[in-house]
């Protein structure tokens, strides 16, 4: 957060008394604020002979060629006095390239942005913020993301030396440990005391970041040690980033989830987190095509194309989040992939088939923390390895394929085909569901997503947002076969990540030349609506379609569903639920910070009309918001 | 003609009103008990099932509403009563049939 205007701080006016005792003129206590005269007159007595705070080589230059030789891309920040230093250092000696400041109207939508960056582009984005109030800010994203497994590289600001505190502000701003607050929500955290620690830590936090299970970490950096002359005679060296070799799993565990599965008569494989790469997805489909075993995508990344004959997702029920659909309870071996929530993944199938086996694959077993309870429900399995998914894969398959013989190879193409040929009913099923109420006003979830389908199948898009909210129809009605046309969701499910999230990621897909789009919650939007002018200002190219059913419609059910059951009627269920009365237009609130947008539109079909302008001015390089008011699901 | 057809009309709707309740007040009950939230403002579904076209018969859909399975609550009579109900399933009664998929360009693609 922004800091006002110091009061005359202590080393200001301790170094101003000096200058008072010393000086043949007397100076007004107003002037005796450090600049950059007095300074060097004021402490021409130190030891160095010079103030360590006038210099061309602050230590914060040192901090950026660490961060530089990290290969950022991107800082995304809101401005804090804290981390000045750092700022001032990329803008200026980094020439606000790798990393390139990213400005952010809060450090909840830094860390999103950051989140939804790496989910498109596969590498960390880095954000600053104040160790305190800015952190505080940011905590609920880096929960998000911790949650989500998605590597945040997060860079405090902090005095920690209260003798070098400024006035009031300064030290409402500074911290003993600043990393504890987000402690228990991110992998590991450091603060460092030289620039020679700085840099070992920084490259460490990157390390530790990007092994699986991927997750936050948060480095501190003193504010004195940022602003300050690199001391004299340290050369502080940058040590040589190696990441790890992702953990695979253990071989005879390997071998043994091969013999269950080839043995198996009807497995399904369950991915929620599996594919982090492209590569992953190519593997995921070479595995099932392998076994010729049916695929539930629960769509925490893109896993599996929508439209490959072995994709039974639309058999386990709308969302595809951990649900007991027909593919799971049918299946005699579940193959579970860095699965979210492994336990309603499987509960109802093991009640109905006791021989069930369960074969679990996962990094987060490597992950051990205890307050918050992500890691979900303690899960019955038969087969459990704590290793990274993807990077089992390439054995897996290949000790299935070791173990096939031509007549069970048979078999399973007799198997292949029925699941191709319930693929294909569910797709009909789907697409005879997305017809009902298809003239409605407001819109349906299901036409507005076909009008957008309609519009963008032959381009090079990228679908970013969340589609739990939209019954998924996007997931049951178009055709996905690519890494990144979808990302998945908060991983904390939590309101006000969508928006953020969204701008990150098209931002990455801006140099690969991609059509951005999200179908943006209108709750969500509220929380951090600032993130339009982000888009705006940084010209990222991004198609808002909006979905306004005008409620934190989930909620309403929730308080719906408890005044039912507590027999008093729902007449009053909109109080706190709504967001009518007014109703806001999304349209004026994006044109006001620069975003170029239409609506509201209830009609669906001026749609088409629209979506075909939106499109023209994203593909030009700027963002579009259409306001679509729409059925709550 | 036409006036034999508007007659039709006007007598089946009399019919269903005498008989099933009243369409008008049941669409306004549908809203004001929240039914749309789950089940679309035309019945055809949301996070609960779609309703409409040929919703259950009365009885059977009173019998849900009292009961229901899944994630939906229940309704009482004190809350829903039989009369409501019986009118809000002559509202979904008159919602008419959507187009077949196979019909819609937009979703052969």
């Amino acid at each position: 957060m922004a800091q006002p205007t110091k009061p005359v701080d202590r080393r200001g006016f301790l170094k101003g008394a000096a200058l008072a005792a010393t000086a043949p003129i007397a100076i007004a206590p107003q002037a005796r604020v450090a600049t950059p005269a007095n300074v060097t007159e004021t402490t021409a007595g130190t030891p160095s002979g010079s103030d360590p705070r006038v210099t061309e080589r602050p230590g914060a230059d040192f901090m950026v060629d660490v961060f530089k030789s990290l290969g950022f891309e991107y800082v995304f920040a809101m401005p804090g006095s804290s981390f000045a230093g750092i700022h001032e250092s990329i803008i200026n000696y980094g020439g606000n390239r790798a990393p390139e400041f990213i400005t952010c109207c809060n450090e909840e939508s830094s860390v999103a942005m950051a989140n939804g960056y790496f989910k498109i582009e596969g590498k960390p984005a880095m954000i600053c913020a104040h160790g305190t109030v800015g952190l505080q800010h940011a905590t609920m994203a880096i929960y998000d993301s911790y949650c989500d497994r998605v590597p945040v590289y997060v860079v405090l600001g902090n005095t920690l030396d209260a003798a070098h505190r400024g006035g009031e502000v300064s030290w409402l701003h500074s911290v003993q440990d600043a990393a504890s607050m987000v402690r228990e929500v991110t992998k590991w955290d450091d603060t460092p005391q030289s620039l020679e620690h700085f840099a070992d830590s920084a490259v460490r936090a990157y390390k530790i970041m990007m092994t699986p299970p991927m997750m936050p970490v948060v480095l501190t950096a003193d504010t004195e040690m940022q602003e300050n002359a690199i001391p004299s005679g340290e050369h502080p060296r940058i040590p040589k980033l190696t990441l790890a070799a992702p953990p695979q799993g253990e071989s005879g565990a390997v071998a043994e989830a091969a013999r269950l599965l080839v043995a198996a008569e009807n497995p399904v494989i369950v991915a929620s987190r599996a594919a982090r790469t492209p590569a992953g997805m190519k593997l995921m489909v070479e595995l099932a095509e392998t076994l010729q075993a049916g695929v539930v995508d629960q769509h925490r990344r893109m896993n599996f194309p929508t439209r490959h004959p072995l994709n039974q997702t639309l058999r386990a029920g709308v969302a595809g989040k951990p649900t007991t659909g027909a593919p799971v309870m049918e299946a005699d071996v579940v193959l579970a992939l860095e699965s979210s929530d492994l336990y309603s993944t499987v509960r109802q199938a093991k009640q109905r088939n006791g021989a069930l086996k369960v074969i679990s694959i996962s990094s987060l077993d490597l992950n051990h923390k205890s307050n918050y309870q992500d890691f979900m429900r303690y899960t019955d399995t038969d087969l459990s390895m704590a290793a990274d998914a993807e990077a089992t894969l390439p054995s897996l398959i290949e000790a299935v394929k070791r173990q096939l013989t031509p007549d069970r190879k048979r078999a399973l193409e007799t198997r292949g085909a029925k699941l191709a040929q319930a693929s294909r009913q569910a797709q009909q099923k789907a697409r005879a569901d997305a017809a009902y109420g298809w003239d409605a006003s407001p819109i349906s979830t299901a036409r507005l997503s076909a009008e957008l389908w309609a519009q963008i199948a032959n381009e090079d898009w990228s679908l970013l947002s969340d589609t739990f909210w939209i019954r998924d129809w996007p997931l049951r009605l178009w055709d996905f076969d690519k890494h990144y046309q979808y990302i998945g969701g908060s991983g904390a499910e939590a309101v006000g990540y969508m928006a953020p999230a969204t701008v990150g990621a098209a931002l990455a897909n801006k140099k690969h030349g991609r059509l951005s789009i999200s179908i943006q919650t209108d709750g969500d939007l509220m929380v951090a609506n600032g993130v339009l002018w982000t888009a705006a200002h940084h010209r990222i190219p991004l198609l808002i379609l909006m979905h306004n059913n005008r409620a934190y419609h989930q909620e309403v059910m929730g308080i719906q569903g408890l005044a039912n059951r507590h027999n008093r009627g729902i007449d009053r269920i909109h109080i706190g639920t709504k967001i009518d009365d007014p109703n806001i237009d999304y349209a004026k609130l994006a044109q006001s910070m620069g975003v170029r947008a239409e609506g509201p539109i209830s009609d669906p079909k001026d749609l088409a009309a629209a979506i075909k302008r939106g499109i023209e001015v994203v593909k030009g390089g700027e963002p579009y918001l259409i306001d679509t008011v729409t059925q709550p699901r | 003609m036409h006036r034999l057809l508007v007659a039709a009309m006007v007598l089946a709707g009399f019919g269903l009103h005498a008989q099933n309740g009243n369409a008008d007040n049941g669409k306004q009950l549908f809203m004001k008990h929240g039914c749309y939230e789950c089940h679309g403002t035309m019945g055809q579904g949301g996070t609960g099932p779609h309703l409409a076209p040929r919703p259950l018969a009365a009885a059977a859909l009173t019998a849900y509403i009292r009961k229901p399975g899944g994630g939906m609550p229940p309704y009482s009579a004190k809350v829903l009563p039989d009369a409501e109900a019986a009118d809000i399933r002559a509202y979904l009664a008159t919602i008419p049939e959507s187009p077949a998929a196979k019909s819609i360009p937009l979703l052969n693609q």
